[in-house]
């Protein structure tokens, strides 16, 4: 990659999510906005290496994408010979003034709760992350026609139903970050544990897109504390990236990773955004409980010091916030090391997710450590046969393997 | 400003009792002290529907029943307007609150 290469790539990085905002705000249309900001980065991949890359690629970017839409627009005009001046904003672009604005605007439209999640997710990813249609495609293990319908058919929804391009009203707005939130974390989960078995156990690209599309939303959403929570877990996740997965592509325990591979710079950050969260003394929401549950793992230089009874107390915290089976299921593992596994075992046994591939890996595991090992294999059995990842099937095999024969 | 349906969703005979009947009219008295109200209706079983096909030459066509056989079927609608989804996203809530029904919202095509 040259020098130039890598100046565009960043410059894409940096500056496609405010291009396309600017525009969409500007244009009213999600289309024009996204189209005319592909065109004006595919010119600037042609001028740059002649005309050098000017000061404010930004602004540059934003201007040129500008005068193509009110271009395109014009010769659409005269195509329908229809006045349409109306629709026709001035050619002088306003000022770059309330641009972080729109990027906000930006996000909320992309994950209104009109559109079906997975709608959601991948016009978050084109708009906002700027990702292409192909590249989603690929992430999700979906064809690209298909994708791209996808993307079309909400862009056609938002502006027939008339999805406002605005941050939502105050009374709407904590349960509006909630569904960003949850964008942005099914983003990094398929990143983190794609479910499919056909995919690459974890996907970086995919983790490391919601990380900068959280830390964008954080910078837009400074003072709210569920932001600060999703970005801490994620980055305490991220943190034991690596350690998670063998040389031979099998799951590695929390119990069993090698600690000194976790990356000690994300931990730091993510302790850091969990410090700030307590000291604001303000209830957490569930991320920042998670965050917190993250950090206590991530504290304990060996598995043995772990603070069990501090995981427990927050997932505690956790169930009377949100007392789901899975919340409880997660609760009784720390329970187990407390308590033991026949204690844990008791809590998880009248739980109501026959379907969960982890349910089923929990109760092996403390049916193994209670020596029963013939119900273990079948547990075993059934959450081979309900897991999706290929890591995960890979180690939970192995464990089964190891029983003990009767 | 926008105008969108909100179909009534519903799945067994009868109206709307007394309770729900007295928190529609409460909800339709907002929508018009609001500004939003165009039209509301309930409409009576589908079972009291005939399909009409007026195409080609002919007579026209009647058939006894509803287009669509369905276990759920559309009890009523209000016609309301909106300056964006959002809002009618918080009007139908609260018509669906109202009537103690689920509700359908579609936007109307804009000329």
């Amino acid at each position: 990659m040259t020098d130039l290469d890598e100046v565009i790539t960043r410059v894409h990085r940096e500056e496609w999510a405010r291009v396309v905002a600017t525009l969409a705000r500007r244009f009213g249309d999600l289309d024009i906005a996204e189209e005319m900001a592909a065109e004006a980065f595919a010119t600037a991949v042609e001028r740059w290496p002649a005309d050098g890359v000017p000061p404010n690629p930004g602004a540059w970017l934003t201007t040129t994408a500008h005068r193509k839409a009110v271009d395109r627009l014009r010769r659409e005009a005269k195509r329908e010979e229809k006045h349409r001046k109306a629709l026709m904003p001035s050619d002088t672009p306003e000022p770059l003034g309330a641009i972080d604005d729109d990027r906000l605007r930006l996000i909320f439209t992309c994950c209104h709760p009109a559109l079906a999640m997975e709608a959601r997710v991948a016009l978050t990813l084109r708009m906002v992350g700027g990702l292409t249609v192909p590249e989603i495609a690929r992430a999700f293990l979906v064809q690209e026609t298909a994708m791209g319908q996808r993307i079309t058919r909400a862009k056609t929804k938002i502006k027939a139903a008339r999805i406002p391009y605005r941050v939502p009203a105050r009374e709407d707005l904590p349960a509006r970050v909630t569904g960003v939130l949850a964008v942005l974390y099914l983003i990094f989960n398929e990143g983190y544990l794609a479910s499919d078995p056909g995919k690459e156990a974890v996907r970086a690209d995919l983790t490391a897109e919601a990380i900068r599309l959280t830390r964008l939303v954080r910078a837009l959403l400074p003072a709210d504390g569920e932001v600060a929570g999703l970005l801490a877990l994620m980055l305490l996740t991220e943190a034991r990236r690596t350690a998670r997965v063998s040389a031979s592509g099998e799951l590695v325990t929390l119990a069993e990773q090698d600690r000194g591979a976790w990356d000690r710079e994300l931990i730091a950050e993510g302790h850091a955004l969990v410090r700030a969260r307590l000291a604001s003394g303000q209830a957490p929401g569930r991320y920042q409980i998670l965050a917190a549950v993250n950090a206590v793992h991530t504290d304990a230089r060996d598995v043995r010091d772990t603070d069990w009874s501090q995981v427990v107390a927050l997932y505690d915290q956790l169930v009377r916030l949100d007392p789901s089976p899975i919340v409880r299921l997660n609760r009784a593992i720390a329970v187990a090391e407390i308590d033991g596994p026949q204690v844990a075992l008791a809590e998880v046994d009248g739980l109501p997710l026959e379907g969960y591939h982890a349910f089923h890996a929990t109760r092996a595991d403390l049916l193994r450590r209670l020596g029963r090992s013939e119900q273990s294999r079948a547990a075993y059995d059934r959450a081979i046969e309900l897991a999706g990842n290929t890591a995960e099937t890979a180690y939970l095999t192995r464990r089964r393997d190891q029983l003990p024969r009767p | 400003m926008a105008q969108y349906l909100v179909s009534v969703l519903f799945d067994a005979p009868g109206l709307a009792t007394e309770d729900e009947m007295a928190a529609i009219d409460a909800f339709n008295d907002q929508l018009v002290a609001d500004g939003h109200w165009v039209f509301a209706a309930g409409l009576t079983a589908p079972e009291t529907a005939t399909v009409v096909d007026g195409r080609g030459g002919g007579e026209a066509v009647f058939t006894d029943g509803p287009y669509l056989e369905s276990k759920e079927f559309i009890a009523g609608f209000w016609i309301l307007e909106a300056p964006d989804l959002d809002v009618a996203l918080r009007l139908a809530a609260g018509g669906s609150k109202a009537c103690n029904r689920r509700v359908e919202l579609r936007p109307f095509a804009s000329r």
